[in-house]
Protein backbone atom coordinates (compact mmCIF):
# COMPACT_ATOMS: atom_id res chain seq x y z
CA UNK A 1 0.00 0.00 0.00
CA UNK A 2 0.86 3.37 -1.03
CA UNK A 3 1.11 5.53 2.56
CA UNK A 4 1.98 8.88 1.41
CA UNK A 5 -0.96 8.67 -1.42
CA UNK A 6 -3.42 8.07 1.42
CA UNK A 7 -2.27 10.20 3.41
CA UNK A 8 -2.09 12.88 0.93
CA UNK A 9 -5.58 12.88 0.40
CA UNK A 10 -5.83 14.77 3.40
CA UNK A 11 -4.07 18.18 4.53
CA UNK A 12 -1.82 17.76 7.29
CA UNK A 13 -3.07 18.79 9.87
CA UNK A 14 -3.81 16.91 13.40
CA UNK A 15 -7.97 17.01 12.74
CA UNK A 16 -7.55 14.79 9.85
CA UNK A 17 -5.33 11.85 12.22
CA UNK A 18 -8.36 10.05 12.13
CA UNK A 19 -9.72 9.63 8.89
CA UNK A 20 -6.12 9.24 8.00
CA UNK A 21 -5.52 6.23 10.73
CA UNK A 22 -8.79 4.33 9.43
CA UNK A 23 -7.63 4.57 5.41
CA UNK A 24 -4.45 3.25 6.75
CA UNK A 25 -5.56 0.59 8.67
CA UNK A 26 -8.06 -0.92 5.97
CA UNK A 27 -5.33 -0.31 3.52
CA UNK A 28 -3.19 -3.25 5.54
CA UNK A 29 -4.13 -6.63 4.81
CA UNK A 30 -3.89 -7.83 8.54
CA UNK A 31 -6.18 -4.74 9.42
CA UNK A 32 -2.96 -3.00 11.88
CA UNK A 33 -1.17 0.05 12.25
CA UNK A 34 2.45 -1.38 12.41
CA UNK A 35 4.92 1.38 13.71
CA UNK A 36 6.47 2.02 10.58
CA UNK A 37 3.49 3.29 9.03
CA UNK A 38 3.02 5.68 12.26
CA UNK A 39 6.52 6.71 12.15
CA UNK A 40 5.55 8.42 8.39
CA UNK A 41 1.97 9.83 10.18
CA UNK A 42 3.79 11.63 12.80
CA UNK A 43 5.96 12.85 10.44
CA UNK A 44 3.06 13.97 8.15
CA UNK A 45 1.48 15.76 10.75
CA UNK A 46 4.30 17.10 12.20
CA UNK A 47 3.82 15.49 15.75
CA UNK A 48 5.65 12.53 17.85
CA UNK A 49 5.94 9.33 17.18
CA UNK A 50 4.22 9.36 21.11
CA UNK A 51 1.41 11.60 20.61
CA UNK A 52 0.34 9.46 17.55
CA UNK A 53 0.46 6.21 19.88
CA UNK A 54 -1.16 8.17 22.55
CA UNK A 55 -4.74 8.83 20.02
CA UNK A 56 -4.88 5.13 18.81
CA UNK A 57 -4.69 3.99 22.11
CA UNK A 58 -7.84 5.98 23.03
CA UNK A 59 -10.00 4.31 20.30
CA UNK A 60 -11.12 0.71 20.06
CA UNK A 61 -11.72 0.45 16.39
CA UNK A 62 -7.61 1.32 15.84
CA UNK A 63 -5.10 -1.54 16.41
CA UNK A 64 -1.35 -1.68 16.46
CA UNK A 65 -1.16 -5.19 16.71
CA UNK A 66 -1.79 -7.53 13.65
CA UNK A 67 -5.26 -9.11 13.49
CA UNK A 68 -6.83 -10.58 10.17
CA UNK A 69 -8.05 -10.12 7.07
CA UNK A 70 -11.82 -10.10 8.41
CA UNK A 71 -12.60 -8.33 11.62
CA UNK A 72 -15.75 -9.84 13.09
CA UNK A 73 -17.33 -7.50 15.60
CA UNK A 74 -19.42 -9.12 18.26
CA UNK A 75 -21.81 -6.35 19.81
CA UNK A 76 -21.67 -6.79 23.91
CA UNK A 77 -23.48 -3.55 24.58
CA UNK A 78 -27.06 -4.54 26.61
CA UNK A 79 -29.62 -5.12 23.80
CA UNK A 80 -26.98 -7.85 22.29
CA UNK A 81 -25.82 -8.83 25.58
CA UNK A 82 -29.93 -9.51 26.34
CA UNK A 83 -30.50 -11.31 23.41
CA UNK A 84 -27.58 -13.52 23.18
CA UNK A 85 -23.89 -12.77 22.29
CA UNK A 86 -23.05 -15.49 24.81
CA UNK A 87 -24.34 -17.76 21.86
CA UNK A 88 -23.00 -15.89 19.36
CA UNK A 89 -19.56 -15.78 20.64
CA UNK A 90 -19.57 -19.70 21.27
CA UNK A 91 -20.72 -20.47 17.99
CA UNK A 92 -18.19 -18.42 16.66
CA UNK A 93 -15.36 -20.47 18.82
CA UNK A 94 -17.44 -23.10 17.31
CA UNK A 95 -16.75 -22.29 13.32
CA UNK A 96 -13.54 -20.53 13.62
CA UNK A 97 -11.86 -22.76 16.44
CA UNK A 98 -10.79 -19.31 17.81
CA UNK A 99 -11.44 -17.28 20.98
CA UNK A 100 -11.50 -13.64 21.19
CA UNK A 101 -8.77 -11.72 20.25
CA UNK A 102 -6.56 -14.25 18.17
CA UNK A 103 -6.60 -14.78 14.51
CA UNK A 104 -7.53 -18.20 12.67
CA UNK A 105 -4.53 -20.48 11.52
CA UNK A 106 -5.37 -18.95 8.23
CA UNK A 107 -5.19 -15.18 8.91
CA UNK A 108 -8.72 -15.10 7.35
CA UNK A 109 -10.99 -14.09 10.98
CA UNK A 110 -10.18 -12.04 13.73
CA UNK A 111 -13.49 -12.17 17.03
CA UNK A 112 -13.37 -9.22 19.60
CA UNK A 113 -16.53 -7.86 21.45
CA UNK A 114 -17.57 -4.52 20.53
CA UNK A 115 -20.18 -1.76 21.96
CA UNK A 116 -23.08 -1.02 20.65
CA UNK A 117 -23.29 -0.92 16.86
CA UNK A 118 -26.59 0.94 16.50
CA UNK A 119 -28.32 -2.33 15.01
CA UNK A 120 -30.53 -3.70 18.13
CA UNK A 121 -33.56 -4.43 15.83
CA UNK A 122 -31.62 -7.18 14.90
CA UNK A 123 -29.94 -8.09 18.22
CA UNK A 124 -28.16 -10.33 18.54
CA UNK A 125 -25.93 -8.59 15.64
CA UNK A 126 -22.29 -9.00 14.55
CA UNK A 127 -20.42 -7.02 12.29
CA UNK A 128 -17.96 -8.02 9.30
CA UNK A 129 -15.72 -5.68 7.86
CA UNK A 130 -18.14 -3.16 7.06
CA UNK A 131 -21.30 -5.44 6.74
CA UNK A 132 -23.60 -6.37 9.24
CA UNK A 133 -25.01 -9.49 10.42
CA UNK A 134 -28.48 -9.64 12.94
CA UNK A 135 -31.40 -12.11 14.49
CA UNK A 136 -28.10 -14.54 14.41
CA UNK A 137 -28.87 -18.53 15.65
CA UNK A 138 -25.79 -21.19 15.26
CA UNK A 139 -26.30 -22.12 12.00
CA UNK A 140 -27.13 -18.95 10.57
CA UNK A 141 -23.40 -17.66 11.95
CA UNK A 142 -22.24 -21.63 10.51
CA UNK A 143 -23.84 -20.26 7.09
CA UNK A 144 -22.09 -16.53 7.02
CA UNK A 145 -18.64 -17.92 8.03
CA UNK A 146 -18.33 -21.12 5.14
CA UNK A 147 -19.96 -17.69 2.47
CA UNK A 148 -17.15 -15.56 3.15
CA UNK A 149 -14.59 -18.17 3.27
CA UNK A 150 -15.73 -19.58 -0.17
CA UNK A 151 -15.50 -16.01 -1.24
CA UNK A 152 -11.88 -15.05 -0.15
CA UNK A 153 -11.08 -18.83 -1.86
CA UNK A 154 -12.34 -17.63 -4.75
CA UNK A 155 -10.54 -13.89 -4.96
CA UNK A 156 -7.12 -15.97 -4.03
CA UNK A 157 -7.71 -18.33 -6.89
CA UNK A 158 -8.45 -15.48 -9.42
CA UNK A 159 -5.15 -13.52 -8.23
CA UNK A 160 -3.47 -16.71 -8.27
CA UNK A 161 -4.13 -16.81 -12.16
CA UNK B 1 -54.46 1.73 17.75
CA UNK B 2 -51.90 4.36 17.39
CA UNK B 3 -50.29 4.98 14.08
CA UNK B 4 -47.28 6.72 12.61
CA UNK B 5 -46.57 10.57 11.62
CA UNK B 6 -43.86 10.58 9.51
CA UNK B 7 -41.65 14.20 8.92
CA UNK B 8 -38.79 13.58 9.60
CA UNK B 9 -38.48 10.34 7.64
CA UNK B 10 -40.95 11.41 5.05
CA UNK B 11 -39.42 10.48 2.21
CA UNK B 12 -38.17 6.80 3.88
CA UNK B 13 -38.46 3.84 1.12
CA UNK B 14 -39.83 6.21 -1.49
CA UNK B 15 -36.81 7.89 -2.60
CA UNK B 16 -33.34 6.45 -3.47
CA UNK B 17 -30.93 8.13 -0.84
CA UNK B 18 -27.99 8.19 -3.12
CA UNK B 19 -30.17 10.05 -5.67
CA UNK B 20 -30.15 14.39 -4.86
CA UNK B 21 -32.39 14.53 -7.84
CA UNK B 22 -35.05 12.27 -5.54
CA UNK B 23 -34.79 14.34 -2.86
CA UNK B 24 -35.07 17.70 -4.83
CA UNK B 25 -38.60 16.23 -6.59
CA UNK B 26 -40.13 15.74 -3.37
CA UNK B 27 -39.52 18.93 -1.96
CA UNK B 28 -35.89 19.16 -1.42
CA UNK B 29 -33.90 21.81 -0.50
CA UNK B 30 -37.00 24.59 -0.57
CA UNK B 31 -36.62 24.82 2.75
CA UNK B 32 -33.39 25.99 2.65
CA UNK B 33 -33.92 28.48 -0.63
CA UNK B 34 -37.17 30.11 1.70
CA UNK B 35 -34.24 30.25 4.23
CA UNK B 36 -31.70 32.21 2.08
CA UNK B 37 -34.46 34.78 1.68
CA UNK B 38 -35.13 35.09 5.40
CA UNK B 39 -32.74 37.19 7.91
CA UNK B 40 -30.39 34.69 9.93
CA UNK B 41 -32.47 36.18 13.42
CA UNK B 42 -35.92 35.25 11.66
CA UNK B 43 -34.86 31.71 10.98
CA UNK B 44 -33.44 31.28 14.58
CA UNK B 45 -36.76 33.00 15.99
CA UNK B 46 -39.16 30.47 14.02
CA UNK B 47 -36.78 27.49 15.00
CA UNK B 48 -37.29 28.70 18.90
CA UNK B 49 -41.25 29.52 18.49
CA UNK B 50 -41.57 25.63 17.16
CA UNK B 51 -40.15 24.40 20.39
CA UNK B 52 -38.25 22.14 19.25
CA UNK B 53 -35.71 20.47 21.78
CA UNK B 54 -32.42 18.37 20.86
CA UNK B 55 -33.42 15.01 20.21
CA UNK B 56 -29.67 13.40 21.21
CA UNK B 57 -31.26 12.93 24.23
CA UNK B 58 -30.90 16.41 26.58
CA UNK B 59 -34.10 18.20 24.96
CA UNK B 60 -32.70 21.78 25.23
CA UNK B 61 -33.83 24.06 23.13
CA UNK B 62 -32.47 23.93 19.51
CA UNK B 63 -33.48 27.11 18.49
CA UNK B 64 -31.87 28.76 21.76
CA UNK B 65 -28.35 26.89 21.07
CA UNK B 66 -28.95 28.60 17.70
CA UNK B 67 -28.97 32.22 19.22
CA UNK B 68 -26.69 31.39 21.86
CA UNK B 69 -24.36 30.63 19.09
CA UNK B 70 -25.36 33.38 16.90
CA UNK B 71 -24.56 36.19 19.17
CA UNK B 72 -21.36 34.53 21.10
CA UNK B 73 -18.11 36.58 19.82
CA UNK B 74 -18.91 38.44 17.44
CA UNK B 75 -15.44 39.37 16.45
CA UNK B 76 -14.32 36.07 15.68
CA UNK B 77 -13.53 35.40 12.09
CA UNK B 78 -14.65 31.54 12.51
CA UNK B 79 -17.85 30.04 13.69
CA UNK B 80 -18.57 26.20 13.23
CA UNK B 81 -21.03 23.99 12.73
CA UNK B 82 -21.08 20.60 13.94
CA UNK B 83 -23.39 17.34 13.10
CA UNK B 84 -23.21 14.95 16.40
CA UNK B 85 -23.34 11.59 14.28
CA UNK B 86 -21.64 9.61 17.09
CA UNK B 87 -24.68 7.86 18.29
CA UNK B 88 -23.62 5.07 20.17
CA UNK B 89 -26.03 4.81 22.97
CA UNK B 90 -27.00 1.32 23.34
CA UNK B 91 -30.56 0.95 21.82
CA UNK B 92 -30.64 3.57 19.60
CA UNK B 93 -30.06 3.79 16.03
CA UNK B 94 -32.71 6.62 14.90
CA UNK B 95 -29.63 8.54 13.54
CA UNK B 96 -28.27 5.67 11.33
CA UNK B 97 -31.66 5.23 10.38
CA UNK B 98 -31.81 8.88 9.14
CA UNK B 99 -28.30 8.64 7.40
CA UNK B 100 -28.96 5.53 5.45
CA UNK B 101 -32.34 6.76 4.06
CA UNK B 102 -32.37 10.24 3.75
CA UNK B 103 -29.41 11.55 4.25
CA UNK B 104 -30.03 15.15 2.66
CA UNK B 105 -32.89 15.56 5.17
CA UNK B 106 -30.42 16.12 7.72
CA UNK B 107 -27.59 18.16 5.64
CA UNK B 108 -30.72 20.62 4.43
CA UNK B 109 -31.20 20.79 8.17
CA UNK B 110 -27.68 21.64 8.77
CA UNK B 111 -27.48 24.10 5.84
CA UNK B 112 -30.49 26.15 7.03
CA UNK B 113 -28.74 26.12 10.94
CA UNK B 114 -25.92 27.48 9.10
CA UNK B 115 -27.28 30.16 7.40
CA UNK B 116 -29.13 31.03 11.06
CA UNK B 117 -25.68 31.35 12.39
CA UNK B 118 -23.68 32.41 10.09
CA UNK B 119 -21.52 29.72 10.06
CA UNK B 120 -17.74 29.99 8.22
CA UNK B 121 -17.45 25.70 7.95
CA UNK B 122 -19.28 22.62 8.56
CA UNK B 123 -18.06 18.98 10.52
CA UNK B 124 -19.78 15.93 10.70
CA UNK B 125 -18.62 13.38 13.20
CA UNK B 126 -19.94 10.32 12.38
CA UNK B 127 -19.06 6.87 14.11
CA UNK B 128 -16.60 4.54 12.92
CA UNK B 129 -18.28 1.73 12.72
CA UNK B 130 -21.80 3.76 10.44
CA UNK B 131 -19.93 2.58 7.21
CA UNK B 132 -22.93 3.19 5.41
CA UNK B 133 -23.96 6.12 7.05
CA UNK B 134 -20.41 7.44 6.00
CA UNK B 135 -20.72 6.64 2.27
CA UNK B 136 -24.21 7.58 2.03
CA UNK B 137 -23.40 11.08 3.77
CA UNK B 138 -19.77 11.22 1.68
CA UNK B 139 -22.26 10.82 -2.38
CA UNK B 140 -24.56 13.22 -0.56
CA UNK B 141 -21.83 16.10 -0.06
CA UNK B 142 -20.42 15.53 -3.43
CA UNK B 143 -23.63 15.71 -4.99
CA UNK B 144 -24.83 19.36 -3.33
CA UNK B 145 -21.38 20.59 -4.19
CA UNK B 146 -22.33 19.59 -7.88
CA UNK B 147 -25.76 21.15 -7.68
CA UNK B 148 -23.81 24.46 -5.81
CA UNK B 149 -26.31 24.05 -2.83
CA UNK B 150 -22.39 23.36 -1.21
CA UNK B 151 -19.10 25.37 -2.16
CA UNK B 152 -18.71 29.03 -3.04
CA UNK B 153 -21.37 31.33 -4.22
CA UNK B 154 -23.83 28.89 -3.19
CA UNK B 155 -27.13 29.19 -5.61
CA UNK B 156 -25.37 32.48 -6.43
CA UNK B 157 -26.50 34.40 -3.26
CA UNK B 158 -22.78 34.55 -2.70
CA UNK B 159 -22.54 32.34 0.79
CA UNK B 160 -19.26 30.21 0.63
CA UNK B 161 -19.78 26.96 3.16
CA UNK B 162 -17.95 23.59 3.40
CA UNK B 163 -18.84 20.31 5.18
CA UNK B 164 -16.43 17.65 5.61
CA UNK B 165 -17.07 13.98 7.48
CA UNK B 166 -14.99 13.04 10.21
CA UNK B 167 -15.32 9.63 11.54
CA UNK B 168 -15.24 8.53 15.10
CA UNK B 169 -13.04 5.29 15.87
CA UNK B 170 -14.93 3.58 18.63
CA UNK B 171 -15.55 5.68 21.50
CA UNK B 172 -18.83 6.15 23.52
CA UNK B 173 -18.00 9.14 25.07
CA UNK B 174 -17.13 11.41 21.84
CA UNK B 175 -20.56 11.23 21.51
CA UNK B 176 -20.67 14.05 24.37
CA UNK B 177 -20.26 17.47 22.58
CA UNK B 178 -16.83 18.46 23.82
CA UNK B 179 -15.39 15.28 24.11
CA UNK B 180 -16.28 14.98 20.59
CA UNK B 181 -14.75 18.18 19.48
CA UNK B 182 -11.28 17.03 21.78
CA UNK B 183 -11.65 14.07 19.02
CA UNK B 184 -12.12 16.36 16.36
CA UNK B 185 -9.49 18.41 17.04
CA UNK B 186 -7.40 14.84 17.03
CA UNK B 187 -6.84 14.48 20.24
CA UNK B 188 -7.72 11.72 22.70
CA UNK B 189 -11.54 11.82 23.80
CA UNK B 190 -11.54 13.31 27.14
CA UNK B 191 -14.16 15.65 27.96
CA UNK B 192 -13.42 19.07 28.78
CA UNK B 193 -14.97 21.09 32.11
CA UNK B 194 -18.06 23.22 31.30
CA UNK B 195 -18.81 26.04 31.04
CA UNK B 196 -17.63 27.38 28.45
CA UNK B 197 -20.45 25.59 26.40
CA UNK B 198 -19.52 25.03 22.61
CA UNK B 199 -21.63 27.97 21.71
CA UNK B 200 -18.85 30.27 22.86
CA UNK B 201 -15.74 28.44 23.37
CA UNK B 202 -15.85 25.13 21.04
CA UNK B 203 -14.05 23.92 18.25
CA UNK B 204 -10.34 25.25 18.50
CA UNK B 205 -12.06 27.49 21.17
CA UNK B 206 -14.79 29.58 17.80
CA UNK B 207 -18.33 29.91 18.58
CA UNK B 208 -19.50 26.35 17.50
CA UNK B 209 -23.03 24.82 17.21
CA UNK B 210 -23.31 21.56 17.68
CA UNK B 211 -26.53 19.25 17.15
CA UNK B 212 -27.71 15.65 16.91
CA UNK B 213 -28.40 14.14 13.58
CA UNK B 214 -32.55 13.93 13.89
CA UNK B 215 -32.48 17.94 15.52
CA UNK B 216 -30.93 19.26 12.07
CA UNK B 217 -33.50 16.66 10.46
CA UNK B 218 -36.36 18.06 12.15
CA UNK B 219 -35.41 22.01 10.71
CA UNK B 220 -36.75 22.03 6.93
CA UNK B 221 -40.45 20.69 7.78
CA UNK B 222 -40.26 23.34 10.76
CA UNK B 223 -38.70 26.23 8.21
CA UNK B 224 -41.71 24.93 5.11
CA UNK B 225 -44.78 25.08 7.32
CA UNK B 226 -43.98 26.69 10.47
CA UNK B 227 -43.35 27.14 13.69
CA UNK B 228 -46.89 26.97 14.57
CA UNK B 229 -47.84 24.02 12.55
CA UNK B 230 -44.73 22.18 14.58
CA UNK B 231 -45.92 23.53 17.56
CA UNK B 232 -49.10 22.08 17.15
CA UNK B 233 -47.70 18.55 17.17
CA UNK B 234 -46.71 16.60 20.03
CA UNK B 235 -47.04 17.65 23.74
CA UNK B 236 -47.08 21.74 25.00
CA UNK B 237 -43.64 21.37 26.28
CA UNK B 238 -42.29 18.17 23.82
CA UNK B 239 -43.77 19.59 20.55
CA UNK B 240 -43.14 17.57 17.34
CA UNK B 241 -42.52 14.07 16.56
CA UNK B 242 -39.76 11.96 17.63
CA UNK B 243 -38.16 8.91 16.39
CA UNK B 244 -38.12 5.41 18.80
CA UNK B 245 -36.56 2.88 18.56
CA UNK B 246 -37.68 -0.37 20.00
CA UNK B 247 -35.61 -3.46 20.16
CA UNK B 248 -35.64 -6.77 22.51
CA UNK B 249 -38.87 -9.53 22.58
CA UNK B 250 -41.37 -7.86 20.68
CA UNK B 251 -42.89 -8.69 17.23
CA UNK B 252 -41.32 -6.30 14.79
CA UNK B 253 -38.23 -4.53 16.50
CA UNK B 254 -37.48 -1.44 14.63
CA UNK B 255 -37.61 2.48 14.37
CA UNK B 256 -41.31 4.37 14.92
CA UNK B 257 -41.67 7.91 13.75
CA UNK B 258 -44.97 9.01 16.19
CA UNK B 259 -45.77 12.55 17.74
CA UNK B 260 -44.60 12.68 21.55
CA UNK B 261 -46.87 12.46 23.82
CA UNK B 262 -47.47 9.13 22.80
CA UNK B 263 -47.46 5.74 25.67
CA UNK B 264 -45.05 3.14 25.58
CA UNK B 265 -48.41 0.61 25.36
CA UNK B 266 -49.23 2.20 21.91
CA UNK B 267 -45.39 1.62 20.76
CA UNK B 268 -44.80 -1.81 21.93
CA UNK B 269 -48.04 -2.74 22.03
CA UNK B 270 -49.11 -1.27 18.64
CA UNK B 271 -46.61 -0.56 16.29
CA UNK B 272 -44.46 -3.15 17.41
CA UNK B 273 -46.43 -5.83 17.56
CA UNK B 274 -46.46 -6.53 21.39
CA UNK B 275 -44.57 -9.38 22.47
CA UNK B 276 -43.22 -12.19 20.96
CA UNK B 277 -45.26 -15.09 21.09
CA UNK B 278 -45.76 -16.14 24.85
CA UNK B 279 -43.69 -13.77 26.64
CA UNK B 280 -45.06 -11.51 28.86
CA UNK B 281 -44.14 -7.91 29.33
CA UNK B 282 -41.88 -6.74 32.22
CA UNK B 283 -39.77 -3.84 31.90
CA UNK B 284 -38.08 -1.36 29.48
CA UNK B 285 -34.85 0.78 29.32
CA UNK B 286 -35.91 3.95 28.39
CA UNK B 287 -33.38 6.41 26.47
CA UNK B 288 -30.67 3.49 26.69
CA UNK B 289 -27.89 2.71 28.75
CA UNK B 290 -27.72 6.46 30.32
CA UNK B 291 -31.39 5.67 30.73
CA UNK B 292 -33.83 4.75 33.42
CA UNK B 293 -35.89 1.19 33.69
CA UNK B 294 -39.72 1.60 34.03
CA UNK B 295 -41.72 -1.03 35.00
CA UNK B 296 -45.69 -1.54 33.44
CA UNK B 297 -47.22 1.41 35.81
CA UNK B 298 -45.68 3.60 33.44
CA UNK B 299 -47.37 2.02 30.31
CA UNK B 300 -50.25 4.61 29.83
CA UNK B 301 -48.15 7.60 30.29
CA UNK B 302 -47.70 10.42 27.85
CA UNK B 303 -43.63 10.18 26.44
CA UNK B 304 -42.42 13.65 26.38
CA UNK B 305 -39.05 14.69 28.15
CA UNK B 306 -40.91 16.41 31.16
CA UNK B 307 -43.35 14.51 31.51
CA UNK B 308 -40.93 10.92 32.12
CA UNK B 309 -38.84 13.52 34.51
CA UNK B 310 -41.72 13.61 36.79
CA UNK B 311 -41.91 9.84 36.94
CA UNK B 312 -37.89 9.85 37.13
CA UNK B 313 -37.45 8.19 34.04
CA UNK B 314 -35.78 9.64 31.20
CA UNK B 315 -36.67 10.07 27.65
CA UNK B 316 -33.39 10.56 26.12
CA UNK B 317 -32.47 9.63 22.41
CA UNK B 318 -35.63 7.54 22.36
CA UNK B 319 -34.47 4.05 22.99
CA UNK B 320 -37.00 1.26 24.17
CA UNK B 321 -35.14 -1.43 25.25
CA UNK B 322 -37.84 -4.20 26.48
CA UNK B 323 -37.87 -7.04 28.49
CA UNK B 324 -39.73 -10.42 29.27
CA UNK B 325 -40.86 -12.24 32.42
CA UNK B 326 -37.69 -14.46 32.22
CA UNK B 327 -35.04 -11.72 31.63
CA UNK B 328 -33.39 -10.69 34.80
CA UNK B 329 -32.92 -7.01 35.85
CA UNK B 330 -29.76 -7.30 37.38
CA UNK B 331 -28.52 -8.84 34.45
CA UNK B 332 -29.11 -5.88 32.52
CA UNK B 333 -28.00 -3.38 35.15
CA UNK B 334 -24.99 -5.53 34.81
CA UNK B 335 -24.58 -5.34 31.25
CA UNK B 336 -25.08 -1.46 31.63
CA UNK B 337 -22.31 -0.74 34.23
CA UNK B 338 -20.20 -3.10 32.80
CA UNK B 339 -20.83 -1.06 29.22
CA UNK B 340 -19.92 2.37 31.16
CA UNK B 341 -16.99 0.95 33.22
CA UNK B 342 -15.05 -0.17 29.39
CA UNK B 343 -16.54 3.25 28.29
CA UNK B 344 -15.50 5.77 31.57
CA UNK B 345 -11.93 7.38 30.00
CA UNK B 346 -10.46 7.97 33.27
CA UNK B 347 -9.59 11.64 32.70
CA UNK B 348 -11.37 12.12 36.61
CA UNK B 349 -11.18 9.61 39.42
CA UNK B 350 -14.88 9.19 40.46
CA UNK B 351 -16.04 7.87 37.31
CA UNK B 352 -12.58 5.73 36.65
CA UNK B 353 -12.52 4.07 40.14
CA UNK B 354 -16.82 4.39 40.94
CA UNK B 355 -17.25 2.84 37.56
CA UNK B 356 -15.49 -0.40 38.81
CA UNK B 357 -16.63 -0.40 42.22
CA UNK B 358 -20.25 0.11 41.13
CA UNK B 359 -19.58 -3.33 39.44
CA UNK B 360 -18.03 -5.32 42.45
CA UNK B 361 -20.76 -3.77 44.54
CA UNK B 362 -23.27 -5.55 41.72
CA UNK B 363 -21.13 -8.94 42.35
CA UNK B 364 -22.08 -8.53 46.00
CA UNK B 365 -25.51 -8.07 45.31
CA UNK B 366 -25.71 -10.83 43.53
CA UNK B 367 -23.73 -13.39 46.14
CA UNK B 368 -26.06 -12.07 48.93
CA UNK B 369 -28.47 -14.29 50.97
CA UNK B 370 -29.86 -11.46 52.79
CA UNK B 371 -29.39 -7.93 53.58
CA UNK B 372 -29.62 -7.31 49.82
CA UNK B 373 -31.40 -4.04 50.72
CA UNK B 374 -28.46 -2.59 52.26
CA UNK B 375 -25.93 -3.56 49.23
CA UNK B 376 -28.61 -1.85 47.01
CA UNK B 377 -28.79 1.30 49.28
CA UNK B 378 -25.18 1.68 48.84
CA UNK B 379 -25.19 1.23 45.24
CA UNK B 380 -27.43 3.94 45.24
CA UNK B 381 -25.26 6.18 47.02
CA UNK B 382 -22.69 5.22 45.49
CA UNK B 383 -23.90 5.97 42.05
CA UNK B 384 -25.10 9.40 43.62
CA UNK B 385 -21.24 10.58 45.21
CA UNK B 386 -20.31 9.51 41.23
CA UNK B 387 -23.20 11.90 39.76
CA UNK B 388 -22.11 15.03 42.01
CA UNK B 389 -18.51 14.55 41.23
CA UNK B 390 -17.40 13.20 37.84
CA UNK B 391 -16.53 16.19 35.28
CA UNK B 392 -18.65 14.71 32.44
CA UNK B 393 -22.29 13.15 31.39
CA UNK B 394 -20.81 9.78 31.42
CA UNK B 395 -20.03 9.66 35.24
CA UNK B 396 -23.19 11.26 35.54
CA UNK B 397 -25.18 8.74 34.68
CA UNK B 398 -24.85 5.65 36.55
CA UNK B 399 -27.55 6.90 39.40
CA UNK B 400 -29.87 7.12 36.22
CA UNK B 401 -30.68 3.26 35.44
CA UNK B 402 -29.48 2.34 39.03
CA UNK B 403 -31.90 4.56 40.99
CA UNK B 404 -34.77 3.24 38.26
CA UNK B 405 -34.21 -0.22 38.46
CA UNK B 406 -34.65 0.06 42.79
CA UNK B 407 -37.30 2.47 42.30
CA UNK B 408 -39.54 0.38 40.03
CA UNK B 409 -38.46 -3.35 40.76
CA UNK B 410 -38.03 -4.58 44.15
CA UNK B 411 -36.48 -7.82 43.22
CA UNK B 412 -33.47 -5.44 42.69
CA UNK B 413 -33.40 -5.15 46.31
Amino acid sequence: MDIHKIMSGYTPGMENILNILHDLQDAHPMNYLPEHTLREVARYLNTTLSSVYGVIGYYTMLSTKPRARHIIRVCQSPVCHLMGTNTVVEALRKHLGVGLNEPTPDGLFWVELSECTGTCEVAPAIMIDREIYGDLSENAIGNIISMIREKSGKVKKEAGH
Amino acid sequence: MIKENRIVLKNLGLIDPERIDDYISAGGYESFKKALRMEPDEIIDEIIESGLRGRGGAGFSTGLKERFTSEACLACENRYIICNADEGEPGTFKDRIIMENDPHMYLEGMMIAALAIQATRGYIYIRGEYYRSIERTQKALEDMRSRNILGDNILGTGMSFDIEIKRGAGSYLCGEELTLIESLEGKRGYPRIKPPFPAEKGLWGFPTLMNNVESFACIPPIISNGSMWYSSLGTKTSPGTKIFTISGPVRKPGFYEVELGVTLRGLIFDLAGGMVEGKKFKAAVLGGAAGTFVDESLLDEPLGFDEMKEKGATLGSGAIIVMDETMSIWEMLNSILRFFEHESCGKCIPCRIGSKHLLKLMQEVKNSKNGKGLLTGNLVAQAEIMARTSLCPLGQSHILPIRSAVQYFPEVK
